[in-house]
C-alpha cells in the first residue's frame, strides 16, 4: 500500500495505447480552449480570481471560527451536523446513520472526499450496496478504478472501452460503443435506484457559514435526484470548502465551471439549507490531514482548491500520462502537491512529474502557485533522501557541470555538433528519457554565448 | 457520542492553533454594469446550455401538447396548466417516476448564466424537476436579474430550503466528450414566457 508510487513506470502503459494517449491530449486540451473562450468574455476574470483567492485565504485564516459559525446554523435550520476527524470516523458515521434507520441502498453523486476515504468498500463489506449516479463515476465503480480526472472520471477511457464495461456490468451490446446507447443504458439502469434508495448522498462544493448551505455543482442533474428522492440526504464536506457569506458564492460560481469545462455554469447548481418537509438532512464535517495542512507555511495554499480541474487540463505532463499514473486520489499538478501531504514517500515521485512551466498556477480559477509548490515539494524529497537513484545521479553530474564554468563551456560547444552527429539509435532508445514520444529539436549551430563573443567584437571593431 | 464531541474539539483546536496570518474579507462588487440587455442574454446563455426557448404563445397547455404529444402525465405545479395529474396531490416523490411532463414556475431568471431559480416554494415536490422524462417551466421575463451577484442578493435564496438555479436539461459529455443531453435527469428543459398571474 505504502510502495512508493512510479509514476514513470506507471505512465508508460497509458502511453503504450497511442488512441488512447491522442484522444486524451486532444480532449482535455478542448477543455483549456473553451476555458480560455469562457475567461476572455468576462471583463472582470482576474478580478475574480483575486477575490476567489482572498476570500479563500481570509477564510483560512478564520477557519475554526466560519465552522462554528456554519455549524450553528446549519443545527437552527435542523440539519445534524457530524464532524469527522479522519477518513475512519467519516466511514464509521455514515454507516452508523444508515444502518441505524436500516438502508441497504445508497445512492449517490460524485464526491472526491468520499473517494479520498475509499468509502464505498467499507459501506459495502457491511452490506450496504452503493450505486454512483455519476455516469463517468458509475464507469470508474464498474471497472474498479479510482477517478482519473477529478471533472471526468473516466477521461483516460474511450467509447470501446465503455462498452466492454458495461457490457460485463449492465448487458449492454459489446459491440456497440455508440455514446448516446451507452449513456441511456446507464440511465435505464440507475433510475430505478433512486426509487428503491433509503437514502442519498452528495459531496459538497462550497458551504456557506452564514446561511448553514451547502452547495453542489452538477450537470447530469444526480445530485438533486439524490438528495431529493429518498428520505433522507447526507452531504459529505471537507472543512476546507467554508465560504463566509451568499455573496461569496456569486464569484465562486462563476469561476467554476467555466475553469472546469468552459461552460458559464453548471446544469444545476443546487443549495440545500434545511432538510425538506418529512425528510432528514445530515452533514458531516470531515478534517482527514487538512488541519495539519494548515500548518504547512509553504503548502496550506493547497486548500484554497476548488477542484476544477484546469490545472489538469492544462499540463503537459497529465495530458500525457493519464490520471491513474499519479496512484492517489488527485491527479495531475494539484494531486502533485495534495498527495505528498498526505504520504511523503509514496507520492515523493509526483513532483517530478511537471515541466515546472507555470500553466497550471496561470488558469487556476483561486490562484494557487502550484508550480512553486511543485519546486518547494522536489526540494522537500530531496532532503528526505526519496530522489531515484538515476535522479541522484543525474543531479551530481548536472551539478558539478553547471557548478564550473569551464567544464560548462567545454561542453556546451560540443554539444550541438555532437548531438547532429549521433545516430537516431542513440538518442531514440530506452535508456534516454527525453527521446520517448517526441521528436529532439534542431540544436543551433552556435551557442549564445558564441554569438555574443562574436558580435561583441564587430561592434567594438567599429 | 463523546467521541464525535472530542473530533469536533480537536478539529477546531488544531484550526486554531495552525492558522496562518489573519487575511483580510475583501467586499464583493456587483459587477452589474453590463450592456447587454437581460432578455436578448437570458435567451442566449440558455440555449446555449441546450435549452428550449418557446417565447409567448397564446395557450400554454395547447403548447406543452403539441411539443409532447406521446405525453400521458403531464404533472402541473402552476395555474396555467392543468395537466394530468396536480403536484398538491402528490405526498412521495416517488410517484413521480412515471410522469412524461412536469410543469413548473421559476421564481426569477439570471441572464448571464441562463439559469432558471427554482425551490420547494414553486416545486411544492423537488423531485418534479428531476424525475419526469421532460421539464417546462414558466417564466416572467420581467424578472430577470443580471448576474450571479445580484441573483445571491435576492431574498428567494434566503427563505428556501432547497434551492436550485437550473440552467439546461441533464447533460454529460463523460464517454469521449460526446454531449448527451439527458443523462440521469430531464432530457429536454423549455421555458414558456408567462407573466406571473
Amino acid at each position: 500500500m505504502n510502495k512508493p508510487i512510479d509514476h514513470v513506470q506507471a505512465s508508460r502503459r497509458f502511453i503504450a495505447d497511442e488512441d488512447h494517449i491522442r484522444f486524451h491530449d486532444k480532449r482535455l486540451w478542448s477543455m483549456r480552449e473553451l476555458r480560455d473562450k469562457q475567461a476572455h468574455g468576462i471583463p472582470e476574470w482576474e478580478e475574480l480570481r483575486a477575490l476567489a483567492s482572498q476570500i479563500k485565504e481570509h477564510t483560512l485564516s478564520h477557519l475554526a471560527d466560519y465552522l462554528e459559525e456554519f455549524e450553528r446554523n446549519a443545527k437552527a435550520n435542523g440539519v445534524i451536523v457530524h464532524w469527522a476527524a479522519d477518513a475512519a470516523e467519516h466511514n464509521r458515521i455514515v454507516h452508523e446513520i444508515l444502518s441505524a434507520r436500516g438502508v441497504d441502498l445508497l445512492v449517490k453523486s460524485k464526491s472526491m472526499l468520499t473517494e479520498e476515504c475509499d468509502m464505498r468498500p467499507y459501506l459495502e463489506e457491511r452490506g450496504i450496496e452503493v450505486v454512483e449516479t455519476d455516469l463517468g463515476e458509475r464507469i470508474q465503480q464498474f471497472d474498479n478504478e479510482p477517478p482519473s480526472h477529478i471533472v471526468v472520471p473516466p477521461i483516460h477511457k474511450l467509447a470501446r472501452d465503455v462498452a466492454e464495461v458495461f457490457a460485463d456490468h449492465i448487458g449492454t451490446d459489446r459491440n456497440n460503443a455508440d455514446p448516446h446507447y451507452l449513456a441511456e443504458s446507464m440511465r435505464q439502469d440507475t433510475r430505478p435506484s433512486f426509487i428503491r434508495a433509503g437514502a442519498g448522498m452528495t459531496g459538497c462544493n462550497f458551504a456557506v457559514a452564514e446561511t448553514g448551505t451547502v452547495t453542489v455543482c452538477t450537470n447530469e442533474g444526480n445530485a438533486d435526484l439524490s438528495a431529493n428522492v429518498p428520505p433522507l440526504h447526507i452531504a459529505s464536506i471537507g472543512i476546507e470548502k467554508l465560504v463566509p457569506r451568499m455573496s461569496d458564492l456569486g464569484v465562486f460560481i462563476r469561476l467554476l465551471s467555466r475553469s472546469a469545462l468552459g461552460s458559464p455554469i453548471t446544469q444545476y447548481t443546487s443549495h440545500f439549507r434545511r432538510p425538506r418537509e418529512g425528510g432528514e438532512l445530515h452533514y458531516i464535517l470531515v478534517d482527514n490531514g487538512r488541519s495539519a495542512r494548515l500548518a504547512m507555511e509553504d503548502f496550506w495554499y493547497s486548500l484554497k482548491c476548488i477542484r476544477c480541474g484546469a490545472c489538469m487540463n492544462t499540463c503537459p505532463v497529465y495530458r500525457r500520462s493519464g490520471g491513474l499514473s499519479y496512484g492517489g486520489v488527485y491527479a495531475g499538478p494539484i494531486g502533485a502537491i495534495i498527495n505528498p501531504t498526505f504520504d511523503l514517500k509514496k507520492y515523493s515521485a509526483l513532483p517530478f512529474a511537471s515541466t515546472l512551466n507555470g500553466s497550471c498556477s496561470n488558469v487556476c480559477p483561486v490562484k494557487i502557485n502550484i508550480h512553486e509548490q511543485i519546486y518547494k515539494w522536489r526540494q522537500i524529497v530531496a532532503e528526505h533522501g526519496y530522489l531515484s537513484f538515476s535522479k541522484k545521479q543525474a543531479m551530481r553530474f548536472a551539478g558539478k557541470l553547471l557548478g564550473d564554468p569551464k567544464r560548462y563551456r567545454a561542453w556546451i560547444g560540443g554539444a550541438p555538433r555532437l548531438l547532429a552527429k549521433l545516430p537516431r539509435a542513440f538518442i531514440y532508445n530506452p535508456l534516454n528519457a527525453w527521446g520517448k514520444q517526441r521528436e529532439m529539436p534542431v540544436a543551433p549551430k552556435q551557442s549564445f554565448r558564441e554569438w555574443y563573443a562574436e558580435n561583441r567584437k564587430k561592434e567594438n571593431d567599429k | 457520542m463523546n467521541s464525535r464531541v472530542s473530533s469536533k474539539d480537536g478539529i477546531l483546536a488544531a484550526l486554531r492553533a495552525n492558522a496562518p496570518a489573519a487575511v483580510a474579507l475583501p467586499d464583493v462588487p456587483l459587477f452589474d454594469n453590463s450592456p447587454l440587455e437581460a432578455l436578448p442574454q437570458f435567451i442566449a446563455t440558455f440555449e446555449r446550455m441546450g435549452g428550449k426557448w418557446a417565447g409567448a404563445v397564446a395557450d400554454i397547455e395547447a403548447e406543452i401538447r403539441t411539443r409532447f404529444p406521446a405525453a400521458k402525465v403531464i404533472c402541473s405545479a402552476v395555474s396555467e396548466v392543468a395537466g394530468t395529474r396536480r403536484v398538491e396531490e402528490v405526498s412521495d416523490p416517488r410517484t413521480l417516476e412515471d410522469v412524461d411532463v412536469g410543469v413548473v414556475r421559476a421564481a426569477f431568471g439570471v441572464a448571464e448564466t441562463g439559469s432558471l431559480f427554482l425551490s420547494e416554494a414553486e416545486y411544492r415536490v423537488n423531485a418534479l424537476g428531476y424525475l419526469p422524462q421532460h421539464l417546462v417551466v414558466l417564466l416572467d421575463t420581467e424578472d430577470i436579474t443580471p448576474n450571479l451577484h445580484r441573483a445571491y442578493q435576492r431574498r428567494e435564496f434566503h427563505a428556501a430550503r432547497y434551492a436550485v438555479l437550473m440552467s439546461g436539461p441533464s447533460a454529460t459529455a463523460d464517454i469521449e466528450g460526446v454531449l448527451i443531453r439527458g443523462a440521469q435527469g430531464v432530457r429536454s428543459l423549455t421555458v414558456i414566457a408567462a407573466r406571473k398571474p
